[in-house]
Protein backbone atom coordinates (compact mmCIF):
# COMPACT_ATOMS: atom_id res chain seq x y z
CA UNK A 1 0.00 0.00 0.00
CA UNK A 2 1.36 3.21 -0.56
CA UNK A 3 -0.06 6.38 1.08
CA UNK A 4 -3.05 8.61 -0.25
CA UNK A 5 -6.18 10.61 0.43
CA UNK A 6 -9.31 11.52 -0.76
CA UNK A 7 -12.21 13.29 0.53
CA UNK A 8 -15.54 14.13 -0.77
CA UNK A 9 -18.06 16.31 0.39
CA UNK A 10 -22.03 14.94 -0.62
CA UNK A 11 -25.41 15.91 -0.58
CA UNK A 12 -27.89 14.16 2.21
CA UNK A 13 -29.51 11.72 -0.81
CA UNK A 14 -29.41 8.19 -1.83
CA UNK A 15 -27.24 9.05 -4.55
CA UNK A 16 -24.16 9.87 -1.89
CA UNK A 17 -24.74 6.63 -0.27
CA UNK A 18 -23.68 4.33 -3.66
CA UNK A 19 -21.63 7.20 -4.90
CA UNK A 20 -19.37 6.71 -1.43
CA UNK A 21 -19.68 2.92 -1.44
CA UNK A 22 -18.81 2.84 -5.31
CA UNK A 23 -15.66 4.82 -4.07
CA UNK A 24 -14.76 2.84 -1.02
CA UNK A 25 -14.91 -0.16 -3.00
CA UNK A 26 -12.38 1.85 -5.69
CA UNK A 27 -9.82 3.18 -2.98
CA UNK A 28 -9.70 -0.60 -1.05
CA UNK A 29 -9.26 -2.35 -4.32
CA UNK A 30 -6.31 0.42 -5.24
CA UNK A 31 -5.51 -0.32 -1.73
CA UNK A 32 -4.52 -4.20 -2.41
CA UNK A 33 -6.90 -5.62 -0.14
CA UNK A 34 -8.54 -9.11 -1.00
CA UNK A 35 -12.09 -9.27 -2.59
CA UNK A 36 -13.39 -9.78 0.67
CA UNK A 37 -12.35 -7.22 2.56
CA UNK A 38 -13.23 -5.21 -0.42
CA UNK A 39 -16.56 -6.12 0.23
CA UNK A 40 -16.86 -5.39 3.80
CA UNK A 41 -15.10 -2.16 3.42
CA UNK A 42 -17.22 -1.16 0.89
CA UNK A 43 -20.25 -2.07 2.73
CA UNK A 44 -19.21 -0.14 6.17
CA UNK A 45 -18.95 2.88 4.38
CA UNK A 46 -22.03 2.52 2.78
CA UNK A 47 -23.87 1.83 6.34
CA UNK A 48 -22.17 5.15 7.70
CA UNK A 49 -23.26 6.89 4.89
CA UNK A 50 -26.55 5.50 5.32
CA UNK A 51 -26.20 6.18 8.96
CA UNK A 52 -25.15 10.26 7.79
CA UNK A 53 -27.56 11.00 5.36
CA UNK A 54 -30.83 9.35 7.02
CA UNK A 55 -30.44 9.44 10.71
CA UNK A 56 -28.08 12.20 11.09
CA UNK A 57 -28.70 14.77 8.65
CA UNK A 58 -32.11 13.12 7.82
CA UNK A 59 -32.03 14.26 3.73
CA UNK A 60 -31.89 17.68 4.87
CA UNK A 61 -30.82 19.17 1.58
CA UNK A 62 -28.75 22.08 3.30
CA UNK A 63 -26.56 19.54 4.71
CA UNK A 64 -23.95 18.14 4.13
CA UNK A 65 -21.84 14.90 4.06
CA UNK A 66 -18.49 14.49 4.66
CA UNK A 67 -15.91 11.64 3.67
CA UNK A 68 -12.51 10.71 2.76
CA UNK A 69 -10.68 7.65 2.66
CA UNK A 70 -6.94 7.66 3.66
CA UNK A 71 -4.16 5.00 2.89
CA UNK A 72 -2.10 5.23 5.71
CA UNK A 73 0.33 2.38 4.82
CA UNK A 74 -0.93 -0.70 7.10
CA UNK A 75 -4.83 0.39 7.03
CA UNK A 76 -7.21 2.38 5.61
CA UNK A 77 -9.15 5.36 7.56
CA UNK A 78 -12.57 6.45 6.47
CA UNK A 79 -13.95 9.68 8.00
CA UNK A 80 -17.63 9.82 7.45
CA UNK A 81 -18.82 13.28 8.94
CA UNK A 82 -22.54 14.31 9.45
CA UNK A 83 -24.44 17.84 10.44
CA UNK A 84 -27.26 16.53 12.81
CA UNK A 85 -28.23 16.03 15.73
CA UNK A 86 -25.53 14.11 17.25
CA UNK A 87 -25.29 10.20 18.10
CA UNK A 88 -24.83 8.57 21.50
CA UNK A 89 -22.58 5.67 20.48
CA UNK A 90 -22.83 4.40 23.53
CA UNK A 91 -26.56 3.42 23.58
CA UNK A 92 -26.75 2.16 20.72
CA UNK A 93 -28.80 -1.22 21.12
CA UNK A 94 -27.87 -4.66 20.56
CA UNK A 95 -29.16 -6.08 17.42
CA UNK A 96 -28.93 -9.22 18.73
CA UNK A 97 -30.94 -9.78 21.77
CA UNK A 98 -34.07 -11.37 21.80
CA UNK A 99 -35.86 -7.87 21.81
CA UNK A 100 -34.45 -6.21 19.08
CA UNK A 101 -33.64 -9.42 16.85
CA UNK A 102 -37.16 -8.85 14.73
CA UNK A 103 -36.50 -5.19 14.57
CA UNK A 104 -36.51 -3.66 10.79
CA UNK A 105 -33.45 -1.26 11.31
CA UNK A 106 -30.96 -0.80 13.96
CA UNK A 107 -28.15 -3.14 12.34
CA UNK A 108 -25.81 -0.74 10.54
CA UNK A 109 -23.24 0.78 13.55
CA UNK A 110 -23.68 -3.68 14.14
CA UNK A 111 -22.36 -4.43 10.83
CA UNK A 112 -19.72 -1.66 10.52
CA UNK A 113 -18.20 -2.77 13.99
CA UNK A 114 -18.10 -6.27 12.55
CA UNK A 115 -16.31 -5.86 9.11
CA UNK A 116 -14.23 -3.30 10.44
CA UNK A 117 -11.09 -3.69 12.73
CA UNK A 118 -11.85 -0.50 14.71
CA UNK A 119 -14.57 1.93 14.98
CA UNK A 120 -14.57 5.25 16.40
CA UNK A 121 -17.01 7.96 17.73
CA UNK A 122 -16.67 11.81 17.99
CA UNK A 123 -19.17 14.31 18.68
CA UNK A 124 -18.88 17.56 16.13
CA UNK A 125 -20.77 20.62 17.01
CA UNK A 126 -23.19 19.73 15.21
CA UNK A 127 -22.73 16.35 14.10
CA UNK A 128 -21.22 13.35 14.42
CA UNK A 129 -17.82 11.81 12.77
CA UNK A 130 -17.45 8.06 12.55
CA UNK A 131 -13.77 7.06 11.88
CA UNK A 132 -13.39 3.50 10.42
CA UNK A 133 -10.26 1.59 10.09
CA UNK A 134 -9.41 -1.69 7.97
CA UNK A 135 -5.61 -2.89 8.79
CA UNK A 136 -4.29 -4.78 5.83
CA UNK A 137 -4.55 -8.46 6.25
CA UNK A 138 -1.86 -9.56 8.83
CA UNK A 139 -1.47 -6.20 9.86
CA UNK A 140 -5.07 -7.18 11.68
CA UNK A 141 -4.45 -10.49 12.53
CA UNK A 142 -0.94 -9.17 14.47
CA UNK A 143 -3.20 -6.59 15.95
CA UNK A 144 -5.99 -8.70 17.32
CA UNK A 145 -3.45 -11.06 18.64
CA UNK A 146 -1.47 -8.20 20.29
CA UNK A 147 -4.45 -6.65 22.30
CA UNK A 148 -5.43 -10.90 23.47
CA UNK B 1 -27.63 -3.22 -10.51
CA UNK B 2 -31.89 -2.61 -9.50
CA UNK B 3 -33.69 -5.07 -8.42
CA UNK B 4 -36.15 -6.66 -10.14
CA UNK B 5 -38.75 -9.44 -8.95
CA UNK B 6 -41.27 -11.18 -10.49
CA UNK B 7 -43.72 -13.97 -9.33
CA UNK B 8 -44.67 -17.57 -10.80
CA UNK B 9 -47.00 -20.37 -8.72
CA UNK B 10 -45.93 -23.90 -8.45
CA UNK B 11 -48.66 -25.70 -6.45
CA UNK B 12 -50.40 -22.69 -5.14
CA UNK B 13 -47.24 -20.93 -3.55
CA UNK B 14 -46.02 -18.31 -4.88
CA UNK B 15 -42.30 -17.85 -5.98
CA UNK B 16 -40.93 -14.29 -6.33
CA UNK B 17 -37.72 -14.23 -8.03
CA UNK B 18 -35.49 -11.28 -7.07
CA UNK B 19 -32.43 -10.48 -8.80
CA UNK B 20 -30.05 -7.74 -8.15
CA UNK B 21 -29.86 -5.32 -4.73
CA UNK B 22 -31.90 -5.57 -1.45
CA UNK B 23 -30.55 -2.42 -0.01
CA UNK B 24 -32.20 1.14 1.48
CA UNK B 25 -34.67 2.68 -1.59
CA UNK B 26 -35.52 1.02 -4.94
CA UNK B 27 -34.29 -2.42 -3.64
CA UNK B 28 -36.27 -2.49 -0.27
CA UNK B 29 -39.27 -0.73 -1.73
CA UNK B 30 -39.75 -3.50 -4.76
CA UNK B 31 -39.32 -6.24 -2.19
CA UNK B 32 -42.09 -4.45 0.43
CA UNK B 33 -44.41 -4.07 -2.57
CA UNK B 34 -44.23 -7.22 -4.18
CA UNK B 35 -45.19 -8.94 -0.83
CA UNK B 36 -47.94 -6.52 -0.01
CA UNK B 37 -49.36 -6.95 -3.44
CA UNK B 38 -48.95 -10.65 -2.84
CA UNK B 39 -50.94 -10.25 0.19
CA UNK B 40 -53.20 -8.37 -0.71
CA UNK B 41 -54.43 -10.58 -3.23
CA UNK B 42 -54.53 -13.69 -1.01
CA UNK B 43 -51.39 -15.04 -1.98
CA UNK B 44 -50.26 -16.34 1.69
CA UNK B 45 -47.62 -18.81 1.11
CA UNK B 46 -44.74 -16.97 -0.05
CA UNK B 47 -40.84 -18.35 -1.19
CA UNK B 48 -38.43 -15.09 -2.01
CA UNK B 49 -35.78 -16.81 -4.29
CA UNK B 50 -32.70 -14.61 -3.46
CA UNK B 51 -30.15 -17.12 -5.97
CA UNK B 52 -29.64 -13.56 -8.06
CA UNK B 53 -29.59 -11.04 -5.35
CA UNK B 54 -26.19 -10.23 -5.21
CA UNK B 55 -26.29 -7.59 -2.43
CA UNK B 56 -27.98 -6.72 0.37
CA UNK B 57 -27.58 -4.18 3.02
CA UNK B 58 -28.99 -3.43 6.60
CA UNK B 59 -31.97 -1.87 5.63
CA UNK B 60 -32.75 -5.03 2.86
CA UNK B 61 -32.04 -7.01 5.97
CA UNK B 62 -34.93 -4.65 7.51
CA UNK B 63 -37.36 -5.13 4.75
CA UNK B 64 -36.50 -8.91 4.65
CA UNK B 65 -37.71 -8.99 8.69
CA UNK B 66 -40.61 -6.95 8.10
CA UNK B 67 -41.62 -9.42 5.35
CA UNK B 68 -41.32 -12.31 7.42
CA UNK B 69 -43.50 -11.27 10.22
CA UNK B 70 -46.12 -9.27 7.38
CA UNK B 71 -46.76 -12.64 6.18
CA UNK B 72 -47.04 -14.53 9.31
CA UNK B 73 -49.12 -11.66 11.24
CA UNK B 74 -51.34 -12.30 7.73
CA UNK B 75 -51.51 -16.21 8.78
CA UNK B 76 -48.98 -17.25 5.95
CA UNK B 77 -45.76 -18.07 5.70
CA UNK B 78 -42.07 -17.16 4.12
CA UNK B 79 -39.33 -19.22 3.32
CA UNK B 80 -35.98 -18.19 1.63
CA UNK B 81 -34.38 -20.23 -0.79
CA UNK B 82 -31.15 -20.00 -2.41
CA UNK B 83 -28.95 -17.82 -0.62
CA UNK B 84 -25.87 -16.64 -2.01
CA UNK B 85 -22.98 -16.85 0.23
CA UNK B 86 -22.49 -13.24 1.05
CA UNK B 87 -26.38 -13.27 2.00
CA UNK B 88 -26.19 -16.21 3.69
CA UNK B 89 -23.12 -14.80 6.04
CA UNK B 90 -25.08 -11.52 6.45
CA UNK B 91 -27.78 -13.81 8.17
CA UNK B 92 -25.45 -15.27 10.51
CA UNK B 93 -23.81 -12.90 11.90
CA UNK B 94 -27.30 -11.02 12.70
CA UNK B 95 -28.46 -14.12 13.64
CA UNK B 96 -31.27 -13.87 11.98
CA UNK B 97 -30.58 -17.24 9.89
CA UNK B 98 -32.34 -19.48 12.66
CA UNK B 99 -35.79 -17.27 12.73
CA UNK B 100 -36.07 -17.69 8.42
CA UNK B 101 -37.21 -20.79 7.05
CA UNK B 102 -34.24 -21.28 4.88
CA UNK B 103 -34.24 -23.61 1.84
CA UNK B 104 -31.69 -24.61 -1.17
CA UNK B 105 -33.89 -26.60 -2.96
CA UNK B 106 -36.90 -25.35 -4.51
CA UNK B 107 -39.40 -28.53 -4.67
CA UNK B 108 -38.44 -28.98 -1.14
CA UNK B 109 -39.56 -25.59 0.00
CA UNK B 110 -42.56 -25.65 -1.86
CA UNK B 111 -43.79 -29.03 -0.13
CA UNK B 112 -42.87 -28.10 2.79
CA UNK B 113 -45.77 -25.33 3.09
CA UNK B 114 -48.48 -26.40 5.32
CA UNK B 115 -51.59 -27.61 3.67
Amino acid sequence: MTGNRVSYTLDSSLDSVNQAEESALQFAKNSGFNEDDVQRISMAVREGVVNAVLHGNQYDPNKKVRVSFENSGDAMLIRIADEGAGLDADNIPDPLTPENLMKTSGRGIFLIRTFMDEVKFKSLNPGTEITLIKRVSGSAADAKESSQ
Amino acid sequence: MTMKASSRQVNGVTIVDLSGRITLGEGSVILRDTVRDLLSKGNKQIVLNLADVSYIDSSGIGELVSAYTHVRREGGELKLLNLTKKVHDLLQITKLYTVFDIKDDEAAAVAGFSR
